[in-house]
């Protein structure tokens, strides 16, 4: 061998090394926009769909407080307050009479108008089940001039205001009059509200990144702000939502002042980010989020109640929540449907599924039903975390309670297109899946889609249940908070006696922020509105 | 040359063809449901009838197929069902992290595995060759996503030299776009450095005992001239071969990189494309990846007669 020559090449490529760590080691970083006026988030997921009456996505709902406005909306003791309209109510309760409030302007600058809100309303109204029920009593909706607005029922119904408050999951925001009148079975295609902020088309790049204006023109509430009711005040120029998929990251880029604000922080990662410099790490969400099972009503076992109440015994909350969270810190063990804290929440009857399990009462249970070993359906999504535990613990609870269990894993897809199967399970139906609410959107009856029980119209699992209708009705017709109260417990405890769904339980996600954040308000949806940055 | 290359450009007609009709097939065939993405949880059965029916998701599966083919044929990659966005947009949105990011790391892979594969190759089983074997064995064995974040600790994080996450279009200037676009390089180039660096000391081995290049030596040639203009040009063929296909597969998206250091590229669009069951997006990615591969292969093709004049076409 001859001694070496070729390293030219190699000295080549060193001192293009060089050159390139001459470029890094400049000084470091500046990636996060820290002028005060600039806010990056990492929000739980990207948004991908915007409009926010065809979907009850959370994200496109968070998009939806940012660009559009409500007529009413609900304050942190669950109370409607006016937003864009005040009201008056007949004295015989069937005349609901809204006055538009001075300076309302769409982003394109037009004035926002009673037949903008007629329009958003009406689309609204074909999407939420809540909205359908007061379209079911509604004689007209009306706007007689470009101030006021006429809603006349046939009949008195009193949670009209609560109803049409309502934070989650599909709030009727108001659009111009030529968006509204798209079906509401078609997406939108022009995103032009009247909100705090204004979506930046041109930034926008779906699951990735949305850039949100500050809405020079909005004219805030002069009460403070609480919850989605109050003045929304903006006080920085711009809101970036940018998707990170990897939690780590999202940390990490917080830890080095790269992102301002992450929405949820994954609990057994809390370690990488709880002593970081410049970081709080709190509860920013006072309310959270129930998971529930949910038993399909039309197929063996789960059409006889017995067996229901044996899977009610067999389950414990506290096991689901466990394995789910890893820490006590967060999560709750609640009977309460309505959730615990709640204006209508109560634990009566609960006792099966908050004191543990109970496999020999379950047992007992089962050979009273006379349970033939039927195989119990159940679908575990292992591609969405927040799913993927709770059918392994309750698959084994099951089991031990006597349940010949076929625990069937496949992805968040293909459980959300089989649970839509009425098919015997042998066919491709199903006999129990498992998913997840946040409290606002169990936290009423009207709300609360897996309290219908209009067999084939109501949600995946289809009861026929008129003990349950007949609760809502009455719920729907009470006249005062006490009465609602009052039918509330009865629907607390028939759905215990009845188990119309599993209640699994309450848990949280922590938010973090840099310390130069100030001002959030504490929300079941992440608002950006009163939010201050200070610069680093 | 030229009609060579007109006939494999001809022969991508045909393999993109047989590529949509199984994609279409296979995308039917597969449980899901956009309509349920789109709508959320809260849907009824009833709503998502009704979505899917806008949608034309219940037409016959020919419609769908003819109406699809006849965009494509037009031009048109069609709109994405969950965001209602053009596809050919979201490509065009996301094509540019990717490319930028393939391109750096095949520049830095070619630049470190080249010359590490003719050294081991010419100082064959000595402490040299052991060296680069080793690392070529750790490069294909550790996680992309280990090394990533290793790198990020180290650099990002204890350092402080790069961000930890992020991308800046080259248009933000160098810095920015060096700083972000370095450490997925480096991540990525680990398993091409250790690809490449095996494959070139392979080819290598087999040259260096070939008769010519005894005779250059024995001419009094030089060393470095013998190895890098007689041997690693004969050894060029597979070392091609296998830098092509690894620019291609670069190209058709690298999506835990791409997620451990939030770039917005292709991977993470086809992942989510698929997660959602956005056909138009999922079909217009997988023609487009193919057609990346079909392109790729005649640009490598074309290449082995600049390295070897003894091929023609």
């Amino acid at each position: 061998m001859q001694s070496l020559k070729p390293l030219s090449c190699m000295k080549r490529s060193l001192a293009a090394a060089f050159v390139a760590g001459g470029v890094l080691s400049a000084p470091a970083v500046a990636n996060a926009q820290d002028d005060g006026k600039t806010i990056t988030a990492v929000m739980h997921s990207g948004l991908r769909v915007l409009d926010p009456i065809i979907t009850t996505a959370h994200i496109t709902r968070d998009h939806g407080y940012m660009i559009y406005d409500v007529l009413t909306a609900v304050d942190d003791n669950f109370e409607p307050h006016p937003q864009m309209a005040d009201w008056e109510i007949s004295d015989d309760k069937l005349t609901y009479t809204f006055t538009l409030r001075d300076g309302l302007k769409f982003h394109d600058g037009a004035p926002v108008t009673g037949k903008d809100v007629v329009a958003s309303l009406n689309r609204w109204g074909k999407r939420d089940s809540g909205g359908q029920m007061i379209f079911d009593v509604t004689e007209s909706l009306e706007a007689p001039d470009d101030k006021t607005l006429v809603w006349k029922l046939s009949e008195p119904f009193p949670p009209l205001l609560g109803v049409i408050s309502k934070q989650s999951a599909v709030p009727p925001f108001i659009m111009p009059e030529r968006v509204a009148e798209t079906s509401p079975d078609e997406p939108i295609t022009e995103y032009i509200g009247s909100g705090p902020f204004v979506f930046n088309k041109d930034k926008y790049e779906p699951g990735a990144s949305v850039t949100y204006d500050k809405f020079e023109d909005y004219v805030p509430r002069d009460e403070p702000p609480s919850w989605m009711a109050g003045g929304k005040k903006v006080n920085v120029d711009h809101v970036v939502w940018t998707t990170m998929p990897d939690n780590l990251t999202a940390m990490n880029a917080l830890a080095a002042g790269e992102i301002d604000y992450l929405e949820q922080v994954q609990v057994d990662l809390l370690p990488v980010i709880e002593n970081a410099p410049n970081v709080t790490v709190e509860m920013g969400d006072p309310l959270g989020f129930v998971t529930i099972g949910r038993p399909n009503f039309l197929h063996p076992p789960f059409d006889n109640k017995k067996v229901r109440q044996a899977a009610l015994l067999a389950l414990s909350q506290e096991d689901v929540l466990a394995t789910m969270m890893g820490s006590d810190k967060y999560y709750k063990v609640c009977g309460a449907i309505f959730g615990c804290g709640t204006p209508l929440g109560d634990e009566s009857g609960s006792e099966p599924i908050t004191s543990g399990a109970h496999p020999e009462e379950a047992k007992k249970l089962l050979e009273e039903a006379g349970y033939d070993g039927t195989p119990v359906v159940l679908m575990q999504p292992t591609d969405v975390v927040s799913l993927s535990n709770q059918p392994v613990v309750a698959a084994q609870a099951l089991r031990q309670a006597g349940f010949n269990v076929d625990m069937q894993t496949m992805d968040w897809q293909s459980v959300v297109q089989r649970r839509a199967q009425q098919n015997p399970p042998s066919e491709g139906g199903w006999n129990i899946f498992f998913t997840n609410w946040m409290v606002p959107e169990i936290s009423d009856p009207l709300i609360n889609v897996m309290l219908s029980g209009r067999g084939d119209d109501a949600w995946f699992g289809w009861p026929e249940d008129p003990e349950i209708e007949k609760l809502r009705d009455e719920f729907a017709h009470a006249e005062d908070q006490e009465a609602r109260k009052a039918a509330a417990v009865a629907m607390q405890k028939h759905v215990m006696d009845n188990v119309n769904y599993i209640h699994l339980g309450e848990y949280n996600m922590p938010q973090a922020r840099r310390n130069s954040i100030q001002n959030m308000i504490p929300s079941p949806v992440p608002v950006f509105w009163n939010m201050t940055k200070e610069a680093e | 040359m030229f009609s060579y290359i007109l006939k494999r450009i001809l022969a991508t007609i045909p393999v993109m063809a047989i590529v949509a009709v199984f994609v279409f097939l296979l995308l039917r065939l597969t449980p899901g449901d956009p309509a349920a993405i789109l709508a959320g949880d809260a849907a009824t059965p009833a709503q998502l009838e009704r979505i899917r029916d806008r949608l034309g998701l219940n037409d016959p599966l020919h419609i769908q197929f003819f109406t699809w083919i006849g965009q494509m044929l037009h031009g048109d990659l069609g709109t994405s069902l969950i965001s209602s966005t053009p596809v050919a947009g979201m490509i065009g949105d996301r094509i540019g992290p990717t490319i930028s990011i393939a391109i750096m790391t095949i520049i830095i892979s070619v630049l470190l595995a080249v010359p590490m594969g003719v050294i081991a190759a010419w100082r064959h089983r000595t402490w040299v060759d052991f060296l680069v074997m080793s690392f070529s064995v750790l490069g294909f064995s550790v996680p992309v996503f280990v090394i990533g974040y290793i790198l990020i600790q180290i650099f990002a994080i204890e350092l402080r030299w790069v961000p930890v996450q992020g991308y800046a279009p080259l248009s933000d200037g160098i810095g920015p776009f060096m700083t972000r676009a370095i450490l997925p390089s480096l991540t990525l180039a680990t398993i091409y450095v250790a690809l490449i660096a095996r494959m070139t000391r392979a080819s290598m081995l087999e040259v260096l005992g070939e008769d010519y290049v005894r005779t250059a030596r024995a001419k009094g040639v030089r060393e470095n001239v013998v190895l890098f203009r007689h041997a690693l040009r004969n050894a060029a063929v597979p070392i091609l071969t296998i830098i092509g296909t690894g620019f291609a597969l670069l190209i058709s998206g690298v999506v835990v990189t791409e997620s451990v250091f939030n770039i917005p590229g292709i991977g993470r669009l086809t992942v989510d494309a698929i997660l959602a069951r956005d056909y138009p997006v999922i079909q217009a990615m997988i023609l487009f990846t193919a057609g990346i591969y079909v392109f790729v292969n005649l640009i490598v093709d074309v290449s082995y007669s600049f390295f070897d004049p003894r091929i023609r076409y």
